[in-house]
């Protein structure tokens, strides 16, 4: 699932860095796309996910390393030598002309014949469905729209990377989980290759092959979605993917071995560590929400405890319910037809396979 | 809405319904204290600005023996173009008599390639300076808004070195290049803050687009900032066709501007002094830069907003 390796490599980023000034801005970064694949930059913002995308398009000249596109160093190239596509957050549409003309610039500007333009606007403009609109100015037109028009000015340069660059973020909630599937579409029928900054993890979940979450300019995993949310190497990636948020306890593991924390101990025979060896000391247990069972199923786990319900957030399609384990805040789901009430007794539990222990000292997946 | 009234029922709740709405027309408070104070105000203003503009127009179209009768708010009991057709064509400036005529010409032989030179040339300065990162960009562009606040007169005896130096002193394109100099850090300030205040993405998204330099600039970027070209055009109109000093010194009576001229009509000392005359010929000299900003009004007051704030 993650890559079609078999294709070959499309971009390749080896010992990239970046200063500006005395700030260091990307380090010694490598990341390696396959061919087709689509990878989303995830990060809190300033981690460096947009000044990577800029360095991967040309747009900022990067201070040490090398990047390739199709196995040709491109470290030095223009931006319009390297086949890449953009699409920026803004739009960035030309606002003095048209749809036409501003699909059209990049090929008026590197000289295609006329009927060669016309024919490969054509085929964007029925691939994005925008022919309606090919004459109006960019003011004419919608946020949806715009952001269609931007991404058809990537789709007439024929190039082998589409670069996006929050491409959603300005939009209203309703549009965008509409252009998500869209542009997930686009990329099943293009098969190109895209690299997609974003802060919102939905998109990089729904969309990504591979994410790399991204901090302080440094990759900090990079790796399917499925094992980004279940298996994070480290708490800041297990904190910042999962909306409602993963419970965190910090606690003692001890040799069994165990997890202690305030009267509560957690049995950690599933637990599949990381190495061989079996740690002890500070750490934290991650466990997600949707990972607690609650009731009845909660008797058959390894790990159940009683308490009492603190609040009750209904979110429509479920209901996130606040206890306390060992006198700290633990939220977990249940069905919406669930009806819950504060100071009502819970009874949950859940299977410690499933949850992810750190060290407290480094954050890392233990 | 009617069908909405129809499926009501009869009685209570309709009239409850009506009774919420407004009735009868909206209020309007047409001598409200606030209007009242708004339109006076600017109606003083409006007046005291006015008042020496009617002067001169009513002076102007009265005869000598009229204006000697002193009421000079009066208007004018002959009507005489004269003194304007002699402001224009015959008044005696120095040893020439062919009024300012001669003058307007220069002027526009001044004006015209000053301003399209300075304004072409800072337009690229701003633009390098807003897109393109130089390496010392920040450097120059400090000494280049010092530049702007160094008083004129300490330059003009160096300048007139330079000029006499190149074989350009006393002609006009030696004048057209110290406006153009002069009229670089304002306009480049200008441009380069208008530039500034445009989306970086757009200016990438160009890049990315193949567009270079030039490219971008010209196709992308000037046609976006007619506001802040026709600003720019204002500035230096009226700046360099109200210019007196530069004009006076860099060139010869030949060569005089309008504004030398007319200062030489009014301030002549000898015989009569034809006040009908020097007030014609001053609204002369003003015209052109009144008509660029009755032209030009709207997009002079965008321009400068656009500058101001952040788009």
């Amino acid at each position: 699932m993650a890559m079609t390796a078999a294709n070959g490599t499309s971009v390749s980023i080896q010992d990239l860095s970046l200063n500006f000034g005395s700030v260091s801005v990307l380090q010694t970064l490598n990341l390696d796309v396959a061919e087709g694949e689509f990878i989303v930059l995830l990060g809190p913002s300033g981690c460096g996910k947009s000044t990577l995308l800029n360095c991967i398009a040309g747009l900022l000249d990067i201070s040490e390393g090398r990047i390739f596109i199709k196995g040709k160093n491109v470290t030095w190239e223009e931006p319009k030598d390297r086949g890449i596509g953009m699409v920026f957050q803004s739009y960035a549409l030309y606002p003095q002309m048209t749809v036409e003309k501003n699909l059209s610039f990049g090929l008026r500007v590197a000289g295609v014949p006329k009927d060669e333009i016309a024919k490969r606007i054509a085929r964007a403009a029925e691939i994005l469905q925008i022919e309606p609109l090919l004459q109006r100015k960019p003011a004419a037109l919608s946020g949806g729209q715009r952001q269609r028009v931007a991404i058809g000015r990537a789709l007439v340069r024929d190039v082998d990377v589409f670069l996006f660059d929050e491409p959603l973020s300005n939009l209203d909630a309703k549009l965008r989980a509409e252009l998500r599937v869209e542009i997930k579409l686009l990329h099943r029928n293009l098969q190109n290759t895209m690299i997609y900054v974003t802060h919102d993890q939905i998109e990089a979940m729904t969309l990504a092959d591979r994410i790399a979450v991204m901090k302080g300019g440094v990759i900090q995993q990079l790796d399917a979605p499925q094992t980004i949310y279940n298996r994070p190497v480290n708490r800041f990636v297990a904190g910042f993917l999962g909306s409602p948020a993963m419970n965190f306890l910090e606690g003692e593991l001890e040799a069994g071995p165990t997890f202690k924390t305030d009267g509560v101990s957690v049995p950690l025979e599933r637990y599949a560590f990381d190495g061989t060896e079996r740690p002890t000391g500070a750490c934290v247990l991650g466990i997600r929400p949707e990972h607690i069972a609650f009731g009845d199923a909660a008797k058959s786990m390894p790990f159940s405890a009683s308490g009492s319900v603190e609040i009750v957030e209904p979110m429509g399609s479920d209901t996130l319910v606040w206890t306390k384990l060992g006198g700290r805040n633990l939220s977990f789901r249940v069905e919406a037809e669930r009806t819950l009430r504060s100071g009502d007794p819970v009874q949950f539990g859940f299977d410690p396979a499933r949850a992810s222990l750190f060290d407290a000292a480094t954050g890392n997946r233990l | 809405m009617a069908d909405q009234a129809v499926s009501l029922p009869a009685g209570a709740g309709a009239v409850g319904r009506e009774a919420l709405g407004p009735s009868g027309p909206k209020p309007r408070h047409v001598f409200s204290r606030r209007n009242i104070f708004l339109y006076g105000t600017l109606i003083v203003m409006a007046v005291y600005y006015l008042l020496p503009l009617y002067v001169m127009v009513v002076t102007s179209l009265k005869g000598m023996p009229e204006i000697r009768l002193g009421n000079i708010f009066a208007p004018p009991l002959e009507i005489t173009f004269e003194p304007w057709v002699k402001a224009w064509a015959t008044a005696c400036t120095g040893l020439n008599c062919d009024g300012l005529s001669r003058g307007f010409w220069n002027s526009v032989r001044i004006t015209v390639p000053s301003v399209l030179l300075s304004i072409a040339i800072a337009s690229v300065n701003g633009y390098a300076l807003a897109n393109w990162r130089f390496k010392g960009a920040d450097t120059f562009f400090v000494i280049l808004i010092v530049g702007a606040f160094i008083p004129y007169q300490v330059m003009i005896y160096p300048i007139v070195i330079i000029l006499r130096e190149i074989g350009l002193y006393g002609s006009l394109s030696g004048l057209v290049i110290v406006h153009s100099i002069f009229g670089m850090p304002i306009l480049t300030l200008l441009f380069r803050n208008y530039f500034a205040s445009m989306p970086e993405e757009l200016f990438r998204a160009a890049r990315v687009d193949g567009a270079g330099f030039w490219g971008i600039f010209l196709r992308i970027m000037a046609p976006m900032s007619l506001p802040i070209f026709v600003v720019a055009i204002i500035l230096q109109v009226t700046g360099i066709w109200n210019d007196f000093l530069f004009g006076v010194v860099y060139t010869r009576p030949d060569t005089y501007p309008m504004t030398v001229q007319l200062n030489n009509i009014v301030n002549s000392v000898q015989g009569v002094k034809e006040y009908n005359v020097n007030m014609a010929a001053t609204i002369l000299t003003g015209l052109v830069p009144l008509i660029v900003y009755f032209i030009s009004g709207k997009l002079f007051v965008r321009g400068i907003a656009a500058g101001a704030v952040k788009g």
